[in-house]
This record gives C-alpha cells, structure tokens and sequence, in this order.
C-alpha cells in the first residue's frame, strides 16, 4: 500500500510533469492525499486527467460566476478548483453555482471540501447523478462511494452552499434538553450565597 | 541595573546560511531530546539470531505502559565492492527497520524480504523508520579481531573513527509505505521531531556492539573478551549525509521556524536573566571545558571545516580569556553581557557555540520548548487569497529585504539548479548554465522567485486581492503560499539566495544536522558530509541513571 505522503509527493511530481506551475501542482498532491483518504478515487482520476491533457489542455476559467460555461470544450477541473478556492469568500453570496463541461469533476471535489473548511459552511455537489455532501474537509459523504465507475466528464456540477442549519426540530431539542437536566442537581440556598459574584453588591 | 532591552535575534541575522552553517548541537537537540524522553521506557533486546559471522536477524525494543517499538535489525554478507556509502547503493552490511510494537514471527518474515532491499522494498504502516548502514571496516574487523584475542581495541584508532557502522539515510513520514506521520503524531512520547529516526539510529549503535561481541566469541570462545564499556560509551554511529536533507528545510517551513524560534526564544530567556545562579554558572564552564576537549580532536581533511574548526579554536581561547574576569555574583544580566561580548569580538562560528553550551544549565527553559519543535503543516497550506496584493508586498518587504535586493539578471544569482535525479530520485544540485535539466528544477530558488513575485505584485493594481492577482499568475503561486507563511512564522525561510554561485549546500545539511544533534562535522565535499551521532550516549541498561550532558563526557 502506498502512503497518504507517497500519494501527494508522486501526484504533485506528475502533475507539474503534465503543465501545472509548481504551486498548482502542490494543491494537487495536498487534494489527492485528502480524497485517498476520504475513500474516493483520486489517483485513478488523476493519472487519467494528466494522461488526457498532454494531448488537449483543457480551459481555466477566468473568473466564476452563477453559471459557469467554457469557451472551448472543456473546463479544467484542477483550475476550476483553484480559481473557486481562492474565491470562495465571494463566491459564498452566489448560493448555488453552476460549472458546465468539466473534465473528471472528482479532481474538483477536494478544492471544494476546502473552501466548505474555509468558509465554514457544508457545501453540496452534484454531478452524473452523483451526490456529495462536504463537510469542513473533515468527510465527504457521498452516495454512491463505492462506485468505480470513473466519470471522465460532467455536463454540469451544481454547488450549493448550505447554510448552518439545524438538522432537528425544537421540539425534539428540548426532549432531549430535558432528558439531559435530570444530570443536574438542586442547590441548597447555602450553595446558592457562594456561587460567583454572590454576596458581592455589582454596583462598584 | 536597569533591565537591558532583550529581544529575539532579528530573522534576517540568523537565517543567513553562514549562521546556520555555524550551528551545534544544544539541549534542543533531537538525540538528546529523545534520551531524555525514553530513559524511563524498558529495553530488551528481544532477538538475536546471527550466525559466527554475524550474519542473521536481532529485534531490540522499548516499552512502556503497553506500548512498544521494535527495532528489527538484518545482518547480511556483501562483498568489499558492494559496499558503498552512496544512496546509489544497493547493498548494505546491515538494514534496519523501526516496527510500531512487537513484530510476530510473520512480519519478520515479510521485513526480511523488503528491508535490505531498501528502497527497492516495501513495508507498512506498522513500520516507523526505515535505514541501512556499512560498517567502517577498519574500525570493525581491528574491534573484532583485538576482542577474540582477548584484547580491548586501539582506543587510539577508534579516536579517529569513532563509530563501528555508518548509515546512509535514515527514512521516515510516509517514505516507501512507511506509515504517514498522522497515524502516530498524538503520541506524546514522539511530540519531538525526527523522534523515531533518533530512536532508530540509538538501537543501531547498541546493535553494532553485540555483533561484535558476538563475532569475536565465535571466533574464539576461550579468549575472547566483551568490548569495555567506556569504549563502547564513546562510539556512535556514523552517518553520510548528502544533498537530500537540503531541500527538506526548504520543504517544510513551519517546521524549520519552530525549531530556529525555539532557540531563540531559549536564548531570548537565557539572556533576560537577572541573577545568575553560580552553579549555573559553573554548568556552563565546565561543559565548555570538557567540549574543548572535543573540538581538539574534531578531524577533517576539508580545508573548510579545517579553517571553521581553527577560527573557533582561536575564539574560544579569547572567549577562555574574557571568562575568567567574569564573575556571575557580580553581574546582573551577565549572559546578556557574554552573549553582546561575543557578538562583538567572535565570528559565527564560536558565537553560536556558546549559545549553545548557554542552554545547558536551563532544563526549565529548554524542556517545555521541545514538544513546540514539530509542526502541523497542513494548517497554514491554504493561501489567504482574499488579501490585497498591497498586503503581500508589505509581507516581502518586511521579510526578505536583503532578498530583492539581489541582482538576478547576474549570472552568478542563478548559476545552480536544484533538480531530483531520475536513477535515485534524490535531490541533486548543479550548474545552470554547465548542465542540462534546468527546464525540471525543483521549485527551491525561493529567493529568484519571491524577486521575480515582488517585481510582478509592484506594477500590479495594490487594491486587487490576491486571489485576483493568482488568476494570471500561477508560476508564482508556490511562493506567494510562503510569503504569507513568513508573515506568522519569521524564522521559516532561509534569508539567502539557494541557487546563488556561493552556495555552500552543506551549511544547509549542517543546521538540519545540529538540530539532530551531530557532531564532528566532516565534509567531504561542498556537497556531502560525515558527522557522528550518539557518540558519549549512555548505553541501554544506563539510560534510567543517565544525565544529559553526557554529549561532553566523550573521550574521543
């Protein structure tokens, strides 16, 4: 088995072999040690993605925007990655974003995960009938993790920043409130006259 | 007396690579550090199967409280010319390897297969550490062979020497499906760095003793006799270093700060002291006493280590000189007074000597500073691309000010290149405009590149961010991530120019290497060098009673 370290030192290597400045390809090495970890197909994405654009390079947005469609065929999904996680502050007011033709979109999904990391919130993706849901870089859920089947373009990714939302109801918070109060116990009205701040007048 | 003004040393005097190439061991070292930590841990030696040759496999460990490491040791044959100190090597007298717990019947198997073999091997994430290493075949068979005749060796020829085996790389953190630093780093008995490589390369040179022993018995059962203590006591273990730990300090600047910051912070406290303990006092005499006996026999054939070693022999007799009218009662502040006396009348050499031998008094200081000497990286990768392009060049010029003033449209600004050779994959550097491959230069000519991204981020729009500005910049992305990395953490960048025409790369190798705790530098070239570990060290059976200054108990 190779290490998580092996995994970022030889993808970061091949990808500054395959075009990529130095710098973009240290994202690269960081982003496929972060999905091997996370279970999902990085390697295998990656090493097909290089091999591909030794032939045709594919296109890095100039900006991002709601909708985001290429100029040639296809999107660079290490670019798209990088222009999105350094905007992801601006980006966040969008909402929802649209990206349309993009090359093995898994290779975006960890610069996604960051910026959910950054910008503290979770972020959905969809793509091919794909789901992901990203949270703070800490997992990835996913459903359908176990497929190998390897997705070499998506027609269009939605990404959804999702607001800090509770995932209950009130109603079964304080159930569960009030069960956690019989932990507590009654003071005495001795107790009461030592706690912090008794005893004292606030008005000095 | 009015309370001197103490600061930290300015980043752009100590990260100058003549400073850092003047670095020596200290308190903070990694090997010392590790003794400190371990010596309340169990030793065992658990296995050893060598035949009369000491050919065979031996497993040694340290255990506490349930949790062990093992290191599992394979002794082989290899021809006089098989044996080199090169990486390019591929066979080695002994291959080693550091197993989380205690490896079953079936893992030494599996290691047996892999670990001479190196890096043409695999092992896995139950294994820590990875390392091979040649005997110094003067030293070894003249051990042997005085043993097995009753005779303890020529205290004389092993002066020169100082070691019986020397290792040529010690791996770790990932390295050919070692396990990833992550899976271990909350242990609190490895929160120092390089722990488990420093606990390997100990377990080698306790290793090196019993086959010796064991040789000579099998030799001569009647009359041979156990190698002495004392002599064994002032052996270490051997290491030629090359190019490969350049880059890592490069590499890894958050680590590099902390361990630079940690000094200097020691060195900060040391100095604000007011009241100097006489016994503190005399610590430090008498360490620097028993160290001048090492400098003494400190040999090298490099004319550049020659003239270091002369001009801190020529220092420390002036230094012996001042010492003598100083008197610690009668002084406040007075390793302020000594560290601004030998700023002012030494070179770097003798003046970063003496910081060091400064901590040894101070466990209060040094120890809480240890577990502040790693590093989690992965926090301070992301750029913070919403920033100005006005904040960044604030940034460069408030950190690297002696940086962009360098001429790099002078040849001699860019006449070396860093690159990773394709037969070993190890770090290399040459001459840009002597050889080929610099269109595949690793991306360390830090200093050529933050130039260049200074020049760029100047006639750049000051009110953009960042973000904006890397949209047309990407060649430059890996140094702006630095630039903003030297903004939290000031020692993380070397405040020289790495591919200049007077790049020394062993000053380099040198800073990492007093860190470990090295001694007895050597080089051998501008690009190599053989430095001695552990030698003075306690042996296992004495690490519980052992004292850490035992680094200048060394006779040899």
């Amino acid at each position: 088995m190779q290490s998580f370290s092996e995994i970022d030192t030889t993808s970061k290597r091949a990808s500054k072999a395959a075009g990529f400045a130095w710098g973009v390809a240290e994202e690269v090495g960081k982003n496929m040690r972060n999905l091997e970890m996370f279970g999902l197909p990085g390697v295998k994405n990656l090493n097909l993605y290089l091999k591909k654009i030794k032939k045709t390079p594919s296109e890095k947005p100039k900006k991002i925007e709601k909708k985001n469609k290429p100029q040639s065929k296809e999107f660079c999904p290490i670019y798209c990655g990088t222009v999105f996680l350094d905007n992801c502050k601006r980006l966040e007011s969008l909402k929802l974003i649209k990206f349309f033709n993009v090359s093995y979109p898994l290779l975006f999904l960890p610069f996604l995960s960051r910026a959910s990391d950054i910008i503290g919130k979770k972020i959905s993706v969809k793509y091919e009938k794909n789901n992901f849901l990203l949270n703070f870089d800490k997992t990835i859920f996913s459903n359908n993790i176990n497929n190998s089947k390897i997705i070499s373009k998506a027609k269009e990714i939605s990404i959804e920043f999702l607001e800090n939302n509770n995932l209950f109801s009130i109603k079964e918070w304080k159930e569960l409130y009030r069960l956690s109060e019989e932990t507590f116990v009654e003071e005495t009205d001795s107790s009461k006259k030592k706690g912090a701040g008794a005893g004292l007048t606030d008005n000095d | 007396m009015k309370k001197p003004n103490i600061n930290l040393r300015e980043p752009s005097m100590v990260m100058k690579l003549s400073r850092l190439g003047s670095f020596h061991q200290s308190k903070l070292s990694f090997l010392r550090s590790f003794i400190r930590e371990f010596k309340s841990w169990n030793y065992k030696r658990d296995l050893f199967d060598l035949n009369k040759d000491g050919h065979g496999t031996a497993v040694y460990s340290f255990e506490k409280k349930g949790r062990s490491y093992s290191l599992v040791c394979f002794a082989q044959h290899i021809k006089p010319e098989e044996r080199s100190d090169r990486v390019i090597a591929t066979k080695w007298d002994s291959a080693f390897v550091l197993h989380d717990g205690t490896p079953s019947k079936k893992d030494i198997d599996r290691l047996r297969k892999n670990v001479p073999k190196q890096e043409v091997g695999r092992v896995t994430y139950k294994e820590l550490t990875l390392s091979r290493a040649n005997k110094s075949v003067r030293a070894f068979d003249h051990v042997v062979n005085s043993l097995s005749i009753g005779k303890q060796p020529d205290k004389e020829l092993l002066k020169k020497v100082g070691y019986l085996y020397r290792t040529t790389a010690v791996y770790g953190s990932g390295k050919f499906g070692l396990a990833d630093r992550f899976r271990i780093k909350d242990r609190k008995e490895i929160y120092g760095p390089f722990r488990l490589e420093m606990m390997l390369v100990y377990l080698v040179r306790q290793f090196t003793f019993d086959q010796v022993n064991h040789i000579a018995k099998c030799k001569n059962s009647k009359k041979a006799v156990m190698l002495e203590e004392n002599i064994a006591r002032n052996l270490g273990i051997g290491n030629s270093t090359g190019l490969g730990m350049a880059p890592f300090i490069v590499n890894h600047p958050t680590l590099l700060h902390n361990w630079i910051y940690c000094r200097e912070k020691a060195l900060k406290e040391i100095r604000s002291i007011e009241k100097v303990d006489g016994n503190d006092f005399n610590i430090f005499k008498s360490c620097l006493d028993k160290s001048k006996m090492n400098i003494d026999t400190w040999l090298t054939d490099s004319q550049y280590q020659i003239n270091k070693i002369d001009s801190l022999k020529l220092d420390l007799s002036k230094f012996f000189k001042y010492l003598k009218n100083l008197n610690s009662e009668e002084n406040d502040y007075l390793w302020n007074l000594v560290y601004l006396w030998a700023e002012q009348n030494l070179k770097e050499e003798c003046v970063e000597y003496i910081v060091s031998l400064m901590m040894e008094p101070y466990d209060s200081i040094i120890e809480p500073l240890i577990n502040k000497m790693s590093s989690e990286e992965e926090k301070y990768f992301n750029i913070p691309a919403d920033r100005k392009v006005s904040d960044l060049k604030k940034i460069i010029e408030k950190n690297y000010k002696s940086i962009i003033e360098i001429d790099f449209k002078d040849k001699n600004s860019t006449s070396n290149f860093w690159f990773i050779s394709k037969n070993k994959e190890e770090p290399r550097v040459a001459n840009r405009y002597e050889e080929r491959g610099s269109d595949l230069e690793q991306p360390l000519a830090i200093a050529r590149d933050i130039k260049k991204l200074y020049e760029k981020l100047t006639k750049n729009n000051q009110k953009k961010t960042i973000a904006n500005f890397l949209l047309s910049n990407d060649d430059l992305r890996h140094v702006v991530r630095r630039a903003f990395i030297v903004e939290k953490f000031p020692y993380s960048e070397i405040q020289d120019n790495t591919i200049g025409a007077s790049l020394v790369p062993i000053d380099m190798l040198r800073l990492k290497l007093s860190f470990f705790g090295a001694v007895k530098f050597d080089p051998r070239s501008d690009k190599w060098l053989r430095i001695n570990m552990y030698q003075g060290a306690p042996l296992p059976h004495e690490m519980k009673l052992s004292k850490d200054n035992w680094v200048y108990n060394s006779l040899n």
